[in-house]
């Protein structure tokens, strides 16, 4: 019932549209009742000669010009039925496409919320979080919860409304031919009921070995290779060959199954049907009813019968959507980052003190430790160390993308916890190690930050990151597009693509966080040239293994477990006992050591 | 993808003439299948007959003699009925499940055929939507549409025939509405199918956005993107919710306009029947058997309808199932040379000679189809158990000469002898059997540890598979997990580490005990101790074997009999390491490089 109550959330703004197609439901359902009463009339009262019972149906006759006048003129009739049948074709209309549109708005809003939502959860979050679950939740589980509204609900409803509607006419028709007629519906219904959830196994056997044949046609493609080298075409035949077997046997069973289903609800139905006709004879016979009720009987069963068995089918799977519903609540349950929290978004120049800070991503265990240096506006600062001493834990704080617990971080003399995240970003270039691009042109993944971008801009930044040339020599140039449908770029590519991308928006704050491992010596030259030949300058910060690229620092520090063990210029770390001398050495000893071997 | 829209638009003879070859096997399960389902269509028009047998015989003549009768004839119609609704489902979904698997079956076999050159230019994605959606779709449609089409046809001629027998001149009015009803449900069915197709379109852009928005989460953070990115795909959700409140508008225009149609056709029953009642012309029984008439015309009408617009689409998926089935291979065994020797699945070991391990490329040219050439000229001889490191760039074409080694590719001139045999007068998987192959990217089958380093020799013991481990030192890591050797590696290895399955990858090659080997090297970096392990797994593994080795590594490279510098798909230098350094060249920067480089991270990561 709690998601329930998140379903109506979701509603919101729609449940008024959503009640309409409702009331369409029932007012369509309630025409239905009515044709099977006009063949009853018109067989009993105007072709034969038995008195109207009903004063309802008697003073629409005499409206009409009377008894007679249409027994003349039977294409009277005719016009009432095509009337009600349009009549009845606009609320089944109505109902559909209200009911659509207010599921369709309401899908709209659960896939925009969750779609914010996803790239809103802290940095953290998507370190460790599992595509392939959440893509689940964001795709089958949404529409999921479509079909429940635009479909499943609606039509339950429309269901049961016919039911309620099509008892009372009978009942007032003939209370011992309407339990005749309700004789083997609830056995129908409890059948389909019992039948589709004990078959829901063979559903997901059918899936799970589909699955399984699907994952073994993929390792055969991913893999072509090893197959082909070791000449193992006639194993993975026997191999798929299992699996498509499997699948075959397995959906057989199910569909075999299914036709048993559908052959013995056939059998229901129609028993329920001839029950109805024989008993109906009966009582005319026996003068209990006229010919025209039995008439409206048999088309009243007829109706009810396709959506009592269609019924069982439903409900059983209307549970789904609720499960769902849950899923993705524990999605937007998740708290999310404030971008804008006290909209602090004072000027930034980029000076920054970092004063005894500490950073730890599991309690007691910290990744860094009193961290405390000084940088001024247009500086460059360098970070050498080993993997995992906590040189990127140390720049992802800049951006805000993790939090320091102890000490102080301060930009311009303001403390960095106090300003806007979107602000300090938006001020902060972080240049990532492993850079994502998205499916779009090379030129829209250029000015990703800010698309109205002029094109002037994207080339002086694909320039500056070395990558100019490397985009004209694609057939489309600027507009080629990434990705699995456009060119697929070499790590060296991906991250020139990254510093191009990242530079064109000027910051006054750069982070470099090894973002030129890919990119062989000579590139990363030029590209820290044409860096340093900007015009405005911007505080940079570098994080390599490579003495060239941090030599040229103001400030070079060495990290090792999380402390700064050296700190200095290259002129002074390489008279100094330590790791980047030690570095420095292999440089200079290189030649004596290449030809000794 | 244009192109493959414009098929939708016409139903091709041609396409589905070829389609026809591979329905033959089926043929009597079709002749069976449409049998039942004429049998279904007449069954079906038959119960507005008994209704109008009860209203003649008994509430007219106001009698229930006979009722008993009836009720059993009633029954065994119900217990006909049932039964062909059970034989039918159960029949066409065996057809069903049969030609997917066999087409499937087929088209497995073909993909494994086909040359590596076939994959160089197509997703793995794309070849998947053709074996498991189009196959699924094709088999589909083939086996249920064609047998509602003969229940539909079936079911409207019962139900004419019938109403010419009751009534010639009422059934002609009353008939009047089919061609209307017709048009229209073929003119909405195409409209429905359409905007389906549309819905599903976006549906994949939709899933492909959530796609970036997990894995970009980081750079969209880096550069404040939230609010573009959002407003980006707000516009493809917006277009989703028109696009599928347009469907179900036009769906639900089609239903009320063929359902008053169908009360036109009940409303001229009534009133044309009604009349000839009172005359007397015909029965009570034969008016009401009118109007269940005309309520059960519009369903098959409606069946047929959507049949035709399905076969549309499903024309587009066999066009698509057939191009693959058709493909021919690029590198094909000579007939002779089948004959002899056996073909990749029914391979005749026992006339292949044994393999010594010397090597020539004599005068190999090589260029891609679209005209790029890659080797010219190229000469190059090896002794057995040499070790040749290839060295160069990116697209230098050094894969392209393990790719020809390999036979991966043939080359477009020129020859290849293995123990001086040209190699194209033997089978594709002679040289394949007597290689060992280690990828740059470790690909590893789901299954146990065991059962991936077994596919290097499937008559591998448990004692051979324990033996390759512990040569290359993966013997320890994989004792050390709780399962040991009986270890799921999960879905493309992914349970273990990219270091574990280099290991393991090492261990396969190597279980085979092949003359010739080829190892990609990683260039990735692991951590140092798997990095030094692997390392020496490399020395023990190429010792004494036929080799080729793109080398990334040093010590690899130092370690090889020969050095070839590729540049442009020519051998620029050549020689062992000493030779090559003191040339002071291109390697001799090369190396330098790469030197500083890793001593620069050895130190690093002390």
């Amino acid at each position: 019932m709690k998601n329930f109550k998140k379903l109506l959330e979701f509603m919101e703004g729609y449940k008024l549209i959503y009640l309409l197609g409702m009331i369409s439901i029932l007012i369509s359902q309630m025409l239905t009742t009515v044709t099977p009463l006009i063949l009853s009339t018109t067989v009993d009262s105007i072709i034969g000669e038995k008195s109207i019972s009903s004063p309802i149906i008697q003073s629409i006759v005499n409206l009409l010009g009377g008894k007679e006048l249409i027994k003349e003129r039977l294409w009277i009739i005719g016009l009432i039925l095509v009337f009600v049948a349009v009549l009845r074709g606009i609320f089944l209309y109505l109902k559909n496409t209200l009911a659509s549109k207010a599921a369709e708005n309401t899908t709209k809003k659960i896939r925009d919320r969750l779609y914010d939502h996803i790239q809103r959860l802290p940095y953290e979050f998507h370190v460790k979080s599992e595509t392939g679950e959440l893509i689940q939740k964001c795709t089958s589980d949404v529409d999921t919860i479509r079909r429940f509204l635009a479909i499943q609900l609606v039509e339950v409803a429309g269901s049961i409304f016919m039911l309620v509607f099509i008892l009372y006419v009978m009942l007032t028709l003939n209370i011992k031919l309407t339990l005749v007629s309700i004789l083997v519906l609830p056995i129908t219904f409890f059948f389909s009921f019992i039948f589709f959830t004990k078959v829901k196994k063979n559903f997901e056997a059918s899936d799970e070995a589909e699955a399984r044949m699907t994952t073994t046609l993929q390792e055969n493609l991913t893999g072509v290779r090893v197959v082909k080298a070791f000449s193992r075409q006639e194993f993975e035949v026997n191999k798929f060959d299992e699996k498509n077997l499997d699948y075959k046997n397995l959906t057989y069973k199910l569909i075999k199954n299914l036709s048993l289903y559908w052959a013995l609800s056939d059998f229901l139905s129609m028993v329920q049907v001839g029950c109805v006709i024989i008993f109906g004879s009966y009582l005319t016979y026996k003068g209990e009813i006229s010919l025209g009720i039995l008439i409206a009987f048999t088309s009243y069963i007829n109706m009810i019968i396709w959506p009592v068995r269609q019924m069982g089918r439903t409900l059983t799977d209307m549970g789904k959507a609720f499960v769902s519903l849950g899923r993705i609540d524990e999605i937007l349950k998740e708290p999310i980052e404030v971008l804008e929290e006290n909209h602090h978004e004072p000027k930034i120049d980029g000076n920054i003190e970092f004063k005894n800070v500490y950073f730890e991503y599991e309690k007691g265990k910290p990744v860094l430790k009193d961290i405390t240096f000084n940088i001024k506006a247009g500086q460059t600062i360098a970070f050498i160390g080993p993997t995992g001493s906590g040189k990127s834990s140390l720049v992802h704080l800049l951006p805000r993308l993790y939090e320091y617990n102890q000490g102080s971080i301060k930009i311009d003399g303001i403390e960095l916890n106090t300003i806007d995240k979107a602000w300090i970003r938006k001020n902060v270039g972080l240049v990532l190690q492993e850079p994502f691009l998205y499916a779009k042109t090379i030129k829209e993944n250029i000015r990703l930050a800010n698309p109205s971008m002029k094109d002037s801009r994207v080339f002086d930044a694909a320039k500056i990151a070395s990558i100019h040339e490397d985009i004209n020599s694609f057939e489309l140039g600027y507009e080629t597009l990434v990705g699995e449908r456009g060119v697929s770029l070499s790590g060296g590519q991906k991250q020139r693509m990254a510093i191009a991308r990242t530079i064109i928006n000027n910051s006054p704050i750069v982070i470099f966080d090894d973002s030129l491992s890919a990119v062989d010596t000579e590139t990363d030259i030029s590209i820290r040239k044409a860096l340093k030949e900007r015009q405005n300058k911007a505080t940079t910060f570098i994080i390599s293994h490579r003495i060239s690229t941090v030599s040229e620092a103001d400030l070079i520090l060495v990290i090792d477990k999380g402390k700064i063990i050296q700190r200095g210029t290259h002129n002074s770390l390489i008279n100094e006992e330590g790791l980047y001398k030690r570095v420095y050495n292999i440089q200079n000893s290189l030649d004596d050591e290449v030809i000794n071997l | 993808m244009e192109k493959e829209n414009l098929n939708y638009d016409k139903i091709q003879i041609g396409v589905w003439k070829n389609f026809f070859k591979y329905l033959k096997p089926y043929k009597k399960q079709f002749a069976i299948l449409t049998l039942m389902m004429i049998a279904l269509g007449i069954l079906d028009s038959i119960f507005p007959l008994l209704t109008k047998y009860a209203i003649d015989n008994f509430v007219e003549k106001n009698t229930i003699a006979g009722i008993k009768t009836f009720s059993i004839v009633y029954l065994a119609a119900v217990i006909a009925l049932a039964l062909t609704v059970y034989l039918f489902i159960s029949k066409a979904g065996e057809l069903e499940m049969q030609m997917a698997y066999d087409i499937r079956k087929m088209g497995f076999e073909k993909l494994q055929l086909l040359p590596l050159s076939y994959y160089d230019d197509k997703a793995v994605g794309w070849l998947m939507s053709r074996m498991t959606s189009d196959i699924s779709r094709l088999s589909e449609t083939i086996s249920w549409s064609l047998v509602d089409l003969a229940w539909g046809f079936s079911m409207m001629i019962a139900v004419t025939i019938a109403m010419v027998r009751l009534n010639a001149k009422l059934a002609l009015i009353t008939l009047s509405v089919v061609p209307l009803i017709a048009i229209v449900s073929f003119y909405f069915q195409k409209k429905i199918l359409q905007a389906q197709r549309g819905v599903r379109k976006i549906n994949s852009k939709i899933t492909a956005a959530y796609n970036e928005d997990i894995q970009g989460a980081k750079t969209t953070k880096t550069l404040v993107r939230e609010e573009i990115n959002l407003e980006e795909f707000q516009d493809i959700t917006t277009s989703m919710r028109d696009k599928s409140i347009n469907a179900t508008i036009i769906s639900s225009i089609y239903l009320p306009i063929v359902l008053t149609l169908g009360s036109v056709g009940t409303a001229l029953a009534l009133s044309n029947g009604g009349k000839s009642v009172m005359l007397n012309a015909i029965s009570y029984g034969t008016l009401f058997a009118f109007i269940s008439y005309t309520t059960q015309f519009f369903e098959p009408i409606r069946q047929i309808a959507v049949i035709f617009a399905e076969l549309q689409a499903a024309q587009a998926s066999a066009e698509r199932v057939f191009s693959l089935l058709n493909e021919v291979p690029e590198i094909i065994d000579r007939d002779e040379v089948v004959e002899k020797y056996g073909d990749l699945l029914n391979p005749k070991k026992e006339n292949w000679p044994d393999i010594k391990g010397s090597i020539e490329f004599r005068n190999v040219s090589f260029s891609y189809k679209t005209g790029e050439t890659i080797l010219e000229n190229f000469n190059l001889k090896i002794q057995p158990g040499e070790t040749i490191a290839l060295v160069g760039e990116t697209g230098s074409g050094k894969s392209t000469i393990v790719n020809l080694f390999c036979r991966f590719y043939e080359p477009t001139s020129g020859e290849i002898l293995i123990d001086g045999i040209n190699y194209k007068d033997m089978p594709q998987n002679w040289i394949h059997e007597n290689l060992g192959y280690v990828l740059q990217s470790p690909h590893l089958f789901s299954g146990t540890i065991k059962d991936n380093i077994r596919y290097g020799n499937l008559n591998a013991t448990d004692e051979d598979v324990i033996q390759a481990s512990k040569l290359v030192d993966a013997h320890d890591f994989i004792m050390e997990t709780e399962k040991g050797y009986e270890m799921e590696v999960g879905e493309g290895g992914g349970l273990l580490s990219t270091g574990q399955k280099q290991l393991i990858s090492f261990a396969r090659a190597i279980v085979r005990n092949p003359r010739l080997f080829v190892l990609d090297e990683a260039t990735s970096s692991i951590d140092t101790e798997t990095e030094k392990i692997i390392q020496d797994a490399i020395n023990k593994v190429l010792d004494g074997r036929t080799s080729f080795v793109i080398a990334h590594r040093l010590s690899t490279i130092r370690n090889a009999d020969r050095i070839l510098v590729i540049r442009d798909g020519k051998i620029e230098e050549m020689g062992n390491h000493k030779e090559l350094i003191k040339k002071k060249g291109y390697y001799y920067n090369l190396y330098t490089n790469q030197f500083i480089e890793e001593k620069s991270l050895d130190v690093l990561s002390q």
